[in-house]
């Protein structure tokens, strides 16, 4: 699948964002100073600024409004309802919060519980899609879900070492274990999820497989089409080895280190944790779309 | 809406289709010209070309003719050429994936359609949709589809030969035919009964309407004849005998 930069900012940005605010509306950070202010701007921001990442690759720009009428049947509509009540129901708890020094845990546990439900339906936009295995065949939802928590607690994390207070180290390190548990499951699951695992190939697609073994001998055009474009992507696969590893490295391991470290040396080194986090979740997000193999690229002989 | 019609809703049940011939067909791609030709200037925006006369033309089209090498297992290799375009599926991934309203089944006819006044070209349907059926236009910006030709079928102004879908009228081989699928008594039904017509990617479960025939069984051919060997000279005279010298020889 092509990997589009709007779609990868997108779903990394506002699950990083939603994350923190799933945090803050659970009561976690201190109360005081300038905390309450940088945690729910560095939330809304990240969320916000995805959101905005996410029209980019729009052709018409001007239904986006649209979107938000589908909840009873489309994922992606239900994404756009919940990542809005979710903000709108933050900002008066963050509102609340900096300005009268109030935590409203009902309407805080009401934010976390949109927040979440929201990287939920992120998730399950690309679950749903039974002609990408890699996406339906694997816990993705799972793997949403931890990642934009795990990024989360870091990002609540880093708002607190950046505003002088405490910062819970323990547990950041802790919640990037567990994602890299998840993530690392999730990989096991997704080397398996090829298009052959659930059972289609040329001679599925075409039904001509009880003559024989299907090749393609012409294409049904000499350029490139949007099919091509945007399903069979293929460039750079070749690197994926390399390019997880760095992900990991960035996005789990390295925030790890900083996190074990920041006890002794400063809560200010969860803010370049967060930078390499992000980072590193930017590259495994980008091979999540690069390696998805789409059955109908089986018609064009690309098995 | 995006949520599919429900099974009461559907009243007469009529599910119009293509039933496409794999036995027939030529790949001559008068089909896809006819829809280009007719649907650039019908229902919605323009199918755009892009680069057309440069080194990288692309362009939207609504059916596509591929071309398949089929082996068996002994003998010879056979030819299939396989037009493709929206199946109408009875269980259309594309349809409820659609945030916006814009893509939708008809409850009348089973005729999977786009209103593209609403879309706003995310490109969601075209991943849901495992046969590739939908192409985002570059230029307009909003998902094209097969839509049946749903503005010749039911058009009382153009003569009633006409009122079909543009890519079945122009088929010269007779390959593609046009009908209720739902009817079991309709001659596109008895067509798929008689020769077992088969749904695509049946394994996705998405019900396809439109059926494909598969190609009937050749007849046995004898093995291929080496001209090779026939073209080569008999040697005769003093050449034959050294021909046959050294064929004793070795």
């Amino acid at each position: 699948m092509h990997p589009a930069p709007s779609i990868i900012f997108f779903t990394v940005l506002s699950g990083l964002g939603l994350g923190i605010m799933a945090w803050l509306g659970l009561g976690l950070g201190p109360d005081g100073g300038l905390y309450p202010w940088v945690a729910s701007a560095l939330a809304l921001a990240l969320t916000g600024a995805g959101g905005i990442c996410s029209v980019g690759h729009l052709g018409r720009r001007e239904n986006a409004w649209r979107a938000f009428s589908q909840w009873r049947s489309s994922w992606l509509s239900r994404e756009a309802c919940l990542m809005l009540a979710a903000m709108a129901a933050f900002g008066v708890y963050a509102a609340l919060w900096c300005l009268g020094g109030l935590r409203l845990w009902p309407l805080g546990l009401v934010a976390a519980a949109l927040a979440v439900a929201t990287i939920y339906a992120t998730g399950m936009i690309y679950a749903q899609i039974r002609a990408v295995p890699r996406w339906s065949a694997t816990p993705t939802p799972a793997l949403f879900l931890v990642t934009g928590l795990a990024g989360g607690l870091l990002g609540a994390g880093t708002a607190a070492g950046l505003s002088g207070k405490p910062a819970p180290e323990g547990w950041v390190a802790l919640g990037l274990l567990l994602a890299a548990g998840v993530a690392v499951w999730w990989q096991t699951a997704a080397a398996g999820a090829t298009r052959g695992s659930q059972g289609s190939s040329m001679e599925t697609a075409t039904g001509l497989g009880f003559m024989g073994r299907v090749r393609m001998l012409e294409a049904p055009h000499t350029g490139s089409n949007y099919l091509l474009d945007e399903m069979a992507y293929r460039v750079a696969r070749r690197r994926a080895f390399e390019l997880r590893r760095l992900g990991a490295l960035l996005g789990y391991v390295a925030p790890l280190v900083l996190a074990l470290l920041a006890p002794g040396l400063g809560g200010w080194l969860l803010a370049p944790a967060l930078l390499g986090h992000v980072a590193g979740m930017l590259a495994l997000r980008w091979l999540f779309f690069a390696e998805a193999q789409h059955v109908q690229a089986l018609y064009y002989g690309l098995r | 809406m995006t949520s599919l019609p429900k099974p009461s809703e559907r009243g007469t049940g009529r599910k119009m289709g293509l039933v496409i011939d794999l036995d027939i067909c030529v790949g001559c791609h008068a089909c896809a010209v006819a829809c280009k030709e007719w649907n650039t200037g019908g229902y919605g925006a323009p199918l755009s070309d892009t680069d057309a006369y440069g080194a990288e033309p692309e362009g939207t089209w609504l059916n596509r003719i591929h071309t398949f090498e089929v082996a068996p297992p002994e003998g010879p290799a056979q030819i299939v050429h396989f037009p493709k375009s929206c199946l109408h599926c009875e269980d259309a991934p594309c349809v409820t994936v659609c945030p916006t309203g814009a893509s939708y089944k008809r409850a009348e006819d089973g005729i999977v359609l786009v209103n593209e006044d609403t879309c706003m070209g995310c490109g969601l349907c075209a991943w849901a949709c495992p046969y590739g059926a939908r192409e985002l236009d570059q230029v307009a910006g909003v998902m094209k589809k097969c839509t049946l030709c749903i503005d010749r079928i039911y058009n009382e102004n153009i003569p009633e030969a006409d009122r079909q879908p543009a890519c079945v009228r122009a088929c010269p081989a007779g390959a593609r035919h046009f009908g209720d699928i739902g009817d079991p008594d309709s001659e596109v039904s008895q067509l798929v009964s008689e020769r077992g017509g088969m749904d695509l990617m049946p394994e996705q479960e998405t019900k396809p309407v439109n059926k494909y025939l598969p190609p009937r069984g050749r007849d046995a051919t004898a093995p291929p004849v080496n001209l090779a060997e026939m073209a080569e000279p008999e040697p005769s005279g003093f050449l034959g005998w050294v021909d046959r010298a050294l064929q004793k020889l070795g």
